[in-house]
Parts: structure tokens; sequence; C-alpha cells
């Protein structure tokens, strides 16, 4: 009889202990949004998801922040086709650009890096506004981006992706990955792009965006043991592109070198190599050890016109981690050593500018979480550079919750570079601008390196509305040049000229965000944008040129119900630029002038995409809907080896509306 | 003699019990009782403040504890007390009435009585 009552008794206790793991297994399926911010990271750090890259038209880095409020792109220029990107004011050399955490966009590759980075091998970007850590480099002055690429262990066996516009691009990315045991994956990436016809809208004689071809292959390795806590990557990367611009008539092999049409050929070829290395102590997880390699050489032979400007680069990179704790997890500390080389042999016409450049330097950086309101990230590092000198890098991040879905940051932090002055403003030399370097007595082509201060506070809230999601904020940044290498287009329409700053350079930046689910599915993204970046210039004090002082960003998302695979997404931007200084052209005939600043204006992008099923979905979009156009696109196009030629000086888009479609395969 | 003897046994046994060697990162599980966010940060902070204890970890939902302690600092019966300190019951040790009735309404858990 006990017996039998014990026995209802564990069948009973079975029973409960079944229930409950019934329960458990209700699971809230959580929604993957497109930029996730975060309320306890230290940073002011955003992440584009892989979701909200599927937003644009494609196709590769550069283009992939249109709706990111933190980023301003500018339109493709007519000249090159790349976008050019902007953070608090600022162009891309003033950024860290890295890709997984190996710096990536620099030197050479400045001006055309991000467009080498196709938008499909991206996993996750993470924006960081503001000084950034150390542990990557100095150079990083008013923000950071770090690209995660598809890791091999968890991605798809099979993806295609095709994509043509109305402008005559066409893309084509396809890729493979295999499992070669329980610990190695690979994974093979072959990427194409061409675009080739001409197209002229705005009747000019020029062509309104390059004609180009692109070959871009990754193959990378992944190692992964979590009993043993290796982990490893190995990337061999390979990239050519070749792009031609100029006048529709140009024919590059009759043409070039003449005075018959103007034209121009950017031809670059890039080859990576890439390991890295990390070790997690297996019984203290918060211990590891990190070493990261990478070599590239990165080639661009180009003309432009009759300037001729071929730059070769060299580099090596690598990167000695420690990551542990004092005491507890409360108190985390990275240290490290880094080491450059650079090799360039660039050719501004017949001038060499051939040099090497190298550094070592160390770090450390300390972390305090008090695993509840309040973290602090102090950083610091030495770096011996044969340019630079020897120098202190010192950051600080801090974050406070004051109270639920409340943030505050602070930031402030010293970034140091040396500017590759023909490299980043190369599209000046499709211009009759003479080139003129003021100072002779600085290690940089004359020139000093810059060095800049920036700081920054920001804060953000979450809350409900009429029962839905609201999230606003602010952010303020304030970067203070203490010297810079200053690019002078407000001289004369026929000169650049390069110095060092003499008397003050600064650029503010305020930006106030507000995004709200209007209703299910349908969610609202706005920033408006307030920029005022100031330089002493020879002439006197002005903006920046080719700087909006205002700008509004809106993004509408909606998609309905995921049925049984199927899902419609809708996708609207609109991107409002207020007017912005432009050059100097006074020194022109009237004809060949534009004002001392260029209209407002408006783009409108939109999307909708069709997923049929988990394998395989169709999108078609247009960029910029309301057709708005740069009215005068090129000075003296005319006459383009006359005194008054200007192909740079590009404010607007050139190409009006431009439509697209494109589909994704993919087989799990 | 016998003294002698019985000091030099002992000692022996305590050089013994010292050469057993105390694992420095001690990965230890215990279950704690709570509810909520707000229970989380008391049990971390409460487990980060006793010497010795590296990392500190406690699942919402499945109440499990998890630190890395150093045995030459602290051991887990000290955690546990200091846990209990804080007004959360462990499985090894009990909070006393007083320190669970300052608790904050909403870490006011189940007791097992």
């Amino acid at each position: 009889m006990q017996r039998n009552i014990m026995l209802l008794g564990m069948i009973l206790l079975s029973f409960s202990v079944f229930s409950q793991e019934d329960l458990d297994e209700v699971k809230i399926t959580k929604k993957q949004k497109g930029i996730k911010k975060s309320y306890t990271l230290t940073a002011n750090t955003s992440v584009i998801t892989s979701k909200e890259l599927l937003k644009a038209a494609c196709c590769n880095l550069a283009e992939s922040f249109e709706t990111n409020p933190s980023i301003d792109v500018n339109f493709s220029d007519a000249l090159t086709g790349t976008k050019q990107i902007k953070m608090l004011g600022l162009t891309s050399p003033y950024l860290m650009i890295t890709e997984e955490n190996i710096p990536s966009v620099r030197g050479a590759s400045q001006a055309y890096g991000l467009s080498f980075t196709p938008g499909t091998w991206i996993e996750s970007v993470q924006i960081t506004k503001g000084a950034g850590s150390v542990i990557n480099g100095y150079e990083s002055i008013s923000g950071q981006i770090n690209t995660e690429l598809l890791k091999p262990l968890n991605d798809v066996p099979f993806f295609l992706n095709a994509y043509g516009s109305t402008d005559a691009r066409f893309e084509l990315n396809t890729q493979f990955n295999k499992k070669l045991s329980d610990k190695w994956a690979t994974s093979l990436f072959v990427h194409g792009n061409a675009r080739v016809a001409k197209n002229d809208m705005n009747d000019d004689g020029f062509l309104d965006n390059p004609l180009g071809k692109q070959i871009n292959v990754l193959n990378r390795y992944q190692y992964y043991n979590p009993e043993s806590g290796l982990v490893s990557f190995i990337n061999f990367r390979y990239m050519n592109d070749k792009k031609q611009t100029g006048e529709v008539a140009f024919d590059k092999d009759v043409d070039r070198g003449t005075t018959n049409h103007w034209g121009s050929e950017i031809n670059t070829e890039r080859f990576d190599v890439s390991t890295k290395i990390g070790y997690v102590f297996p019984d203290m997880p918060y211990q590891s050890i990190g070493f990261q390699n990478a070599f590239n050489s990165h080639k661009q032979e180009s003309y432009y016109g009759l300037n001729l400007y071929d730059i070769k680069q060299n580099s090596f990179y690598s990167n000695l981690i420690f990551n542990s704790i004092i005491n507890n997890t409360m108190h985390k500390f990275t240290t490290g050593l880094n080491f450059t080389y650079d090799q360039y042999q660039e050719f501004v016409n017949v001038n060499d500018y051939s040099r090497i450049d190298n550094s070592v330097g160390a770090f450390f950086e300390y972390t305090y979480d008090n695993t509840d309101n309040f973290s602090l990230i102090l950083g610091g590092r030495v770096d011996n550079h044969n340019r630079l000198g020897f120098f202190v890098t010192p950051r600080l991040h801090m974050r406070y919750n004051p109270w639920k879905n409340g943030v505050v940051r602070f930031s402030a932090g010293r970034g140091k570079r040396s500017a590759n002055i023909f490299a980043e403003n190369q599209q000046l030399f499709a211009s009759s601008r003479t080139f003129s370097i003021l100072d002779t007595n600085g290690k940089i082509y004359g020139l000093n390196p810059e060095i800049a201060w920036n700081y920054g506070v920001s804060f953000s809230q979450k809350f409900r509305i009429f029962n839905k999601n609201a999230e606003a904020g602010f952010d303020f940044y304030r970067t203070d040049f203490q010297n810079q290498a200053v690019v002078d287009l407000m001289q004369s329409a026929q000169d650049v000229l390069f110095y060092n700053l003499k008397g003050s350079s600064f650029a503010n930046s305020f930006q106030f965000e507000f995004n709200y689910e209007l209703i299910h599915n349908l969610n609202l993204r706005t920033a408006y944008k307030y920029y005022d970046i100031q330089t002493d210039y020879l002439r006197g004090t002005f903006q920046r040129p080719l700087q909006a002082k205002h700008r509004f960003l809106g993004n509408l998302e909606y998609e309905t119900q995921l049925n049984n695979g199927k899902q419609w997404k809708f996708d609207y931007t609109l991107n409002w630029s207020g007017k912005q200084q432009l050059p100097y052209t006074a020194t022109n005939p009237t004809e060949d002038q534009f004002p001392d600043f260029s209209p407002s204006y408006a783009v409108m992008n939109a999307q909708v995409t069709r997923v049929f099923s988990p394998v395989f979905e169709v999108y078609v979009g247009g960029e910029n809907i309301g057709n708005y156009k740069q009215k005068k696109a090129i000075l003296g196009a005319e006459d383009p080896f006359g005194p008054n030629f200007d192909a740079s000086i590009a404010y607007a888009p050139i190409f009006g509306q431009m439509y697209y479609a494109g589909l994704r395969f993919k087989i799990k | 003699m016998r003294n002698l003897i019985l000091i030099a046994i002992m000692s022996v046994l305590g050089f013994t019990a010292q050469a057993q060697k105390k694992n420095k990162n001690l990965k230890y599980t215990t279950e704690v009782n709570g509810n909520c966010e707000q229970c989380k940060k008391r049990i971390e902070k409460a487990a980060y403040a006793v010497p010795g204890i590296k990392t500190a970890n406690w699942d919402i939902s499945s109440h499990q504890l998890t630190v890395i302690l150093n045995e030459e600092k602290t051991s887990p019966k000290d955690l546990n007390a200091a846990i209990a300190k804080a007004g959360h019951d462990t499985k090894e040790i009990k909070a006393t009435q007083t320190d669970y009735d300052n608790l904050h309404s909403c870490c006011k858990y189940d007791r097992e009585l």
C-alpha cells in the first residue's frame, strides 16, 4: 500500500515536472531590428544588422548607410561612382574603418575602399560615434566603423544574389559554404559587378556615372574548438576594379594622354591575407589572448585627363591582444601591442612621393562596470611612428543609466594621423586646378600630422506613447583640430592649396532622433542633424565646402506578418539636405561660376521586397524617385583642357531617378 | 614525548592539507531564490562584494548563480552566506527574516518553508 502511494506520488511529481517543461516551451520570438542600439554598452555604438542592409538598393559597404542616422551618405559623384560617407560632418579619413577589427580602409584605399566590400558579404556593421577604442590604433577622430563578415561556421551552404538597374549596373554574388569537419568550415564568396552602358542624362557630354568592372573573391576558413578554447580565421582575398569616366566620346585606346577628349581611368588591384588566432582560457572564460596579422597590397593606376596618379601600398599590420580581469569581471582590462608597416610608391604626374611609414605601439584599456547602471572605459596608448614621432593617445567613454530605459553617455579622446592628401582628395585631379603644398618643413608631403580632440555627450530614452514603442535621443559632438592638413578650395577656382592649419578649425554636430512604431509593424525613424564645421582658410573663415548645415532623414518601414514563410516588406527613405557652402569659383567667367551656396534638395528612395519562401525573394526599388539633379555638374565642360574645367564639385545627384530589381536565393 | 609526536603528526597532516592545491578558478553553481531584474542586480552585486569572486552571473529563469571563485581567498560557503545576507535564500543558506523583509516588494520571492 505504502509503496503504491509512493509510486502515485512519483507519477504525480513527474507530471508536474513535465508540465513545467511544457511551460518553458512557450517561446517569444523577438523580431530582429534593423538598427540595434544598446542601453548598456559604454560607447555610443549602434549595430546595423544584415536585415537593415537589405533595405538599400545594394550593393557595397559605402551604400549600406543610407537609412542610418549616424552616418551621412552623399550621392555617388559623377567621376568615381562611389558614395562618400561622413560622420559628425567629417569625411571617412577621420574615421577608423576596420573589417573584423583589422584596419581596412586607410592610406591608398581611402577614396574607394568602402566600395570594395560587397554588401552580401556583411553580417553586421558596428558604428561608434566619437573617440572610440584605442585597441585598433590612434587614427580615429570622429568615429569607428567595424564590419563583421559572414562567419563560415554559421553561414548557409549556398547564396545567390543578382541585381540589375536602369543605370546599366549589374551585380552577381555567389557564395558557397562548406563544413569541413565539426571544427573547420570554409566560405568562398565571388562578387562581380559591371556598368556596361554610357549614361549622359544631363547632356553635358560627360558620363553621369563611370563604366566599371569589378571582380572580388574571398576565401576564408574558420576553426573553432570549444574544448581547447582555440579559435582561428584565415582569409584570402583578391579584388580587381576598373573604372572609366569622362566624356562620352572618349575612347581610352585612342584618346588617352591627348586633348582630343577628356577621359579618366581608375584601375585598382588588391590582394589581402589575414589571420587571427584566439585562445580563451578554458577555466577562465574572462581571460583570452588574440593575435591578428594582416598583409595587403593595394595598387591603383589612374589618370584624370592629363593628370597621372599612381599609388601602390604594401602594408603589414600585427596586433597582439590580452584580455583579463582585475579581481573580478567588474574590472576588466585589455592590453597589447600593435605594429604597422606601410610602403608607399606614389606618383603624382612626374613627382615621386614614395615613402615608408612604420609604427609600434602599446595600449592599455581599463573597463569598469558596476553591473548595474554605470560603466566606463579608460584607454591609452603610446606609439612611436617614423613620421608622427612619439606620442600618447588617451580616450575615455562613460555610460550612466539615470532611470529605466534612459542612458547618458560621454566620450572624449585624441586622434592623430598623417593625411594622404592626394589619395584622399583625388577627385580634385579631375579639374584644371594647380596643386600647391604651401608648407615644406613637415614630414608628410611637407605637412605636419593632423591632431584633433573629440568630445561628445548623448542621451537616449525609450518610452511608450499610445501603447506603442517610441524612442527619442540627442547627441552633441565637437571636434577641435590642433593641426589639420587644410585642403583649401576657397582661394581660387584654379588652385587647390594644402597647408598646415593657421588659426582654428572645428566641427560641431548636433543630432536629434525620434523613432516610433506608428502602427503594428510600421516603424518610423527620423533624425535631424545640424552641422557647424568651420575652418580658417587663407581668405577667411568658411564652412567646410560641400557640407550641409541642416540635414533631415526619414525612414518608414512596413512588413506584413510572416505567413508560411511568405512576406511583403516596404521601405521608404527621405534624405533632405540644406544649402551647402560651395568652393570659391568667382575667379572664373560668370558662366563657369557657382553661387556661394548650393540650393537645398531632397532625395527619396523606396523598395519593395517579396519573400516567397525562406529560400527565395525578389526586390524592386527606386533611388532618387523625385528625380533631383544638380543643374550644372561640370564647370567648363565645353573646354575640358581649359583653365575653368572642374568636375569635382558635386553637391547633389548627377544622375536622376534610377530603378532596380534583384533576387536572392539561398539553400539552407 | 607523546606531545612531540602528536605535534609532528599534526604538522605533517597540516602540510598535506596545505599541499592539496586550492583551485584559483573554481567554477561553482548554486541555486538562489529571486524573481526579477532587480534581484539579479542585487544578487550579483552581493557576489562581487565577496573578495575572491571573479565573475558572477545569475540566471533569472533557472535561478542558477554561476561564479568562478578563488579558493585561496574565499569558499562557496562564504558566497552563500553573503547572498543570504543580501536577503536571497540559497540552496545552502537561508536568509534571515529581517534581511528578507528588507527586500523591495518586487523581489519578495515565495519562500520554501
